[in-house]
């Protein structure tokens, strides 16, 4: 018997999870998919926005500006890398700059502090390989980047480590009421709870339907993305979107906090929900794009593209309402859902507290992760003393990124620890570098094998059925 | 304590390159590994073909090693194992992580880089589909395979018919897989013929030219790909699509040098060749930081790697004594019609003791075809060559007698066609 139940461990499913753990309470999150961020939290453009999109009035526009606001602190806190490099919307012709003035009065009505709009000049000293044909860019400073899934796994870690329990490969299939209980099917039995928070992400419209909530429709959205080697890293410094579209935010140019650069997302409609394959003509799309507004932009130094689904609905904006007294749902929660989700949090928890949620505060709640740091982030000292503890940060199995075993046997160890190939990489960036895990598969198989004390023909690449091994040699 | 020479990598190159060193009177040898072994890739090439030139007999990988290994041994030459190398500069100065030592710096008056090269991954060709299990590069399976004992799949479809693939889709059909065809973007092979022959004619595999892989299917574990032909400008073509089933695609698309640390310490690097810029004593544009093997350009035999290697490391003795002279007698070597490459970069015929053996690849197949060297116009000296193509590499000697007498300018490589034959 639970007193809170999420649905879902993606970044707002964690983030509701780790706010709710400041608190005296019995939380569980039940989550489809192996390990936290599965869904969309996985593959996003990462990035903070400052808030200037999305329409006065909306929920999205307050808990976007609220959330960017948060965003530093929390990653502090959590020693999630993040940065602060600030954005740029270019325009190159009248009609763009036209959209950017209206993007600034938006942005300043939606409290979006110090937004700017700036000349050519001053552009071009800012950021030298925008295309030289740009008119006027709006400038907002307070705009970051984040490491979408390194987010979500440390605000599901430290949850966890504050006492949330988290239930992987555990798919809600039906919810009911036994007198003022929840009684939450699953495919691994029935979970009671008193109150139910909905963060199913892609499958929030069926959860909603479940708890008799509102009916509204999914309309999944692809956006496709190129990730290019560090060796053109310092390409951009902010992130360069060109003036949206009807059809989004537009082809952005980015770093990621990790010094490479990346290019994306298109926006196509599917019907299928988890469909995550790239198309040829989606790479072509981005590429383009990309190339419109940013000179240097080469091909030769992809090194991996991927795709991602928005749970975007028929609504437009983020459903965040009370389906059934005592649940609350945090639906269809699109960009920028990554950016609002601590808000998001904070507002969900306050809907609970409405319908009688009862918060009394920890004595002793943990607020930073412990032991997160990898050895090549360490100083001289740090580093002396990680060896000291434990040779195996003397030993770089990720050459690419020179990620130690210590590295990945603390990803291994550490609450919600990686269980997979993918897992590590996730957390470590083993395998994230210019050889993809070529070179340091084996022996990230052959660590995972030790250290989860399975037999390595059952150590999966991603989740369950991807496994890698098929047998012994004869 | 200043070592004379430092050897960073303990393949085949490294362990020429230290024994060199030390027959020719460098003192304090050492090489840095960071696997668990010495001998490089060879470790995992089991099958046999190794030594030809060499040893005038065929050897499997780590018999080829083990000869070497067994001389650095006897020489007393010191190795560190499961050390990685992790930064140098120009002063030579060495920053490299060990499990017992943690991070140590070493000091030394000369280096020679030996890192090898490695795989180029599905990324680079950006194939567009899923991202499953079941895709590997030719050598992560190889290693799987022949080290670690583990099969990587059942049905297999290779792309790319370099050696590695060649090999490893022999490899795999020994082990009881299918394998369904190798796919090759260009019209001609990259590998050797004869792994063409034995590896794949003898086993009946087929291998399509003017083949690739559209995209890759499968959400968990691969489950197939759509694979089409391409047309001359090797894009492909959507009529000819069709599905193949299988479980692994197996990667041979190529091998890059591994430069970081090149890159990083500011030496120049060859475009082409992705490798350093060496001259006719392996010697990198930075005084005292010499290169040889895969990390200068992908060789396609051991034989030549263990050649210039030797070169590699007797310069390196000789820089330590003193005795690697230093002038302006330089010439530039360039490649010309038909010719993508040349190794060395550089020659001051000072330098060199009887002869330079220049390697180079091609750009496409040519047959009946002269490779000759030219210095203002003139030809210094040219081979007759039935046929040539990317996947072998040619060398030319030229002699120090005739080096010593060229005048300015480049020494350029071409091909010419033979007329009236
Ligand atoms: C292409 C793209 C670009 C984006 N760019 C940005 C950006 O730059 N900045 C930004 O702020 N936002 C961005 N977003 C939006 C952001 O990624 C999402 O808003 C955010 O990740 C949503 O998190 P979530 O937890 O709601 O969903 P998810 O991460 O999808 O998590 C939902 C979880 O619920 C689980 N689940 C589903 N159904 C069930 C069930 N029946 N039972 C149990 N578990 C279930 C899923 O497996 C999943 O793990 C982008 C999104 C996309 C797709
Ligand atoms: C699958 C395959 C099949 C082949 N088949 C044949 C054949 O049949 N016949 C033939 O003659 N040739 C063959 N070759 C070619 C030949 O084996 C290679 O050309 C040769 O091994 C290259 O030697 P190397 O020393 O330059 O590189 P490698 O063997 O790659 O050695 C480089 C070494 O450097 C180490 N290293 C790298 N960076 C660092 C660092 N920072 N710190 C410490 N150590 C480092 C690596 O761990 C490695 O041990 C084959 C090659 C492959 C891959």
């Amino acid at each position: 018997m639970y007193d809170v139940l999420i649905i879902g461990a993606g970044i707002v499913g964690c983030a509701i999870a780790r706010e709710l753990s400041k608190n005296e309470l019995n939380i569980a999150v039940v989550e489809k998919g192996y390990d936290v961020s599965c869904g969309s939290t996985k593959a996003n453009s990462g990035i903070v926005h400052a808030g200037y999109d999305a329409h006065e009035g909306t929920l999205k526009a307050k808990l976007n500006v609220r959330g960017c606001e948060m965003y530093e602190g929390l990653c502090k806190e959590l020693d999630v890398p993040y940065k602060n490099n600030g954005s740029l919307v270019v325009a190159f012709n009248e009609e763009e700059q036209k959209e950017v003035e209206v993007l600034y009065k938006r942005g300043i009505t939606n409290g979006v502090p110090n937004l700017k709009i700036i000349e050519k000049n001053e552009i071009l000293s800012m950021e030298p390989n925008i295309k030289d044909n740009v008119i006027c860019a709006l400038y907002a400073p307070t705009a970051g980047i984040v490491s979408p899934f390194e987010m979500a796994i440390a605000l599901g870690e430290n949850a966890c480590e504050n006492g949330v329990e988290f239930i992987f490969n555990c798919e809600v299939s039906n919810i009911y009421k036994d007198k003022d209980k929840f009684m939450v099917e699953t495919n691994r039995g029935i979970f009671e709870a008193n109150y139910v928070v909905n963060a199913a992400g892609i499958n929030s419209d069926k959860i909603s339907k479940m708890l008799s909530g509102r009916i509204f429709s999914m309309i999944p959205t692809r956006g496709e993305y190129c990730l290019f080697d560090k060796i053109i890293g310092d390409l951009v410094e902010k992130t360069i979107f060109p003036t949206p579209t009807e059809k989004g935010k537009g082809i952005l140019v980015s770093p990621t906090v990790h010094g490479n650069i990346f290019i994306g997302p298109n926006a196509i409609y599917q019907e299928d929900r988890e469909d995550t394959s790239t198309y040829i003509e989606g790479i072509n799309e981005i590429l383009y794009g990309a190339q419109k507004n940013v000179n240097g932009i080469d091909m030769r130094y992809v090194i991996t593209s991927f795709a991602g689904i928005r749970s975007k609905t028929n609504v437009g904006d983020f459903i965040i309402d009370i389906p059934q007294r005592g649940a609350v749902n945090a639906a269809g929660i699109e960009s920028p859902g990554l950016t609002s989700a601590p808000a998001i949090a904070e507002m969900v928890v306050s809907l609970l507290c409405d319908q009688g949620l009862v918060l009394r505060k920890k004595k002793y709640f943990k607020a930073n992760r412990s032991n997160t740091k990898k050895f090549i982030e360490m100083n001289d000292e740090e580093k002396k003393k990680a060896l000291e503890q434990n040779p195996l940060y003397g030993r770089i199995i990720c050459r690419c990124e020179h990620i130690t075993e210590g590295d990945i046997v603390n990803a291994i160890r550490r609450p919600l620890g990686a269980i997979s190939v993918d897992g590590v990489k996730k957390r470590v960036r083993a395998g994230m570098g210019r050889c993809q895990g070529g070179f340091c598969m084996p022996r990230v198989m052959e660590i995972l094998e030790r250290e989860l004390n399975i037999d390595r023909k059952n150590i999966n690449k991603d989740g369950p059925g991807s496994y890698i091994l098929t047998g012994r040699t004869k | 304590m200043i070592r004379d020479v430092v050897v960073i990598g303990g393949g085949p190159a490294g362990l020429a390159a230290a024994i060199e060193a030390k027959k020719n009177g460098a003192e304090d040898v050492l090489i840095i590994e960071r696997d668990k072994r010495l001998g490089g890739i060879l470790q995992q090439c089991i099958h046999n073909g190794f030594g030809l030139h060499i040893f005038k007999e065929q050897l499997t990988g780590p018999e080829y090693a083990n000869r070497f290994i067994d001389e650095v041994k006897n020489y007393k030459i010191d190795y560190m194992l499961d050390t990685m190398v992790i930064k140098i500069d120009k002063d030579r100065n060495i920053i490299a992580l060990t499990p017992n030592d943690g991070i140590i710096n070493i000091k030394s008056k000369a280096i020679v880089l030996t890192m090898g090269c490695r795989e180029r991954t599905r990324g680079a060709l950006n194939i567009p589909g899923n991202r499953p299990s079941g895709i590997f590069t030719a050598g992560a399976a190889q290693r799987f395979i022949n080290m670690e004992g583990y099969m990587v799949g059942k049905k297999v479809v290779v792309l790319g018919s370099g050696d590695i693939g060649l090999i490893m889709a022999r490899r795999m059909t020994l082990e009881g897989a299918e394998v369904k065809m190798v796919l090759e973007l260009m019209p001609y092979s990259t590998g050797l013929k004869r792994n063409i022959a034995q590896c794949l004619h003898d086993f009946d595999i087929p291998l399509y030219f003017n083949h690739t892989v559209v995209r890759i299917h499968g959400r968990k574990r691969l489950e197939g790909v759509t694979i089409a032909e391409v047309d001359s400008e090797r894009k492909p073509i959507k009529e000819t699509e069709r599905f193949v089933e299988c479980d692994t695609l197996l990667l041979s698309v190529g091998l890059i040098p591994e430069n970081e640390l090149t890159r990083e310490a500011n030496i120049p690097i060859d475009n082409i060749t992705s490798g350093p810029i060496v001259d006719e004593s392996m010697q990198t544009m930075v005084e005292g930081i010499f290169a040889c093997g895969n990390v200068v350009h992908v060789h396609d035999l051991v034989d030549y790697v263990t050649f210039e290697s030797r070169i590699a490391g007797r310069s390196a003795a000789k820089f330590v004594k003193g005795q690697l002279s230093f002038n302006d007698k330089s010439f530039k070597t360039k490649g010309t019609y038909g010719i993508r490459y040349v190794v060395p970069h550089r020659i001051d015929p000072l330098n060199v003791d009887d002869s330079v053996n220049f390697f180079m690849r091609v750009d496409n197949v040519y047959k009946n075809v002269y490779l000759t060297v030219k210095n203002n116009g003139q030809i210094i000296t040219k081979v007759r060559k039935a046929i040539v193509t990317p996947g072998e590499m040619e060398s030319v000697v030229v002699k120090r007698s005739i080096l010593e007498k060229l005048n300015k300018g480049d020494i350029e490589f071409t091909l010419e066609e033979i007329k009236n034959d």
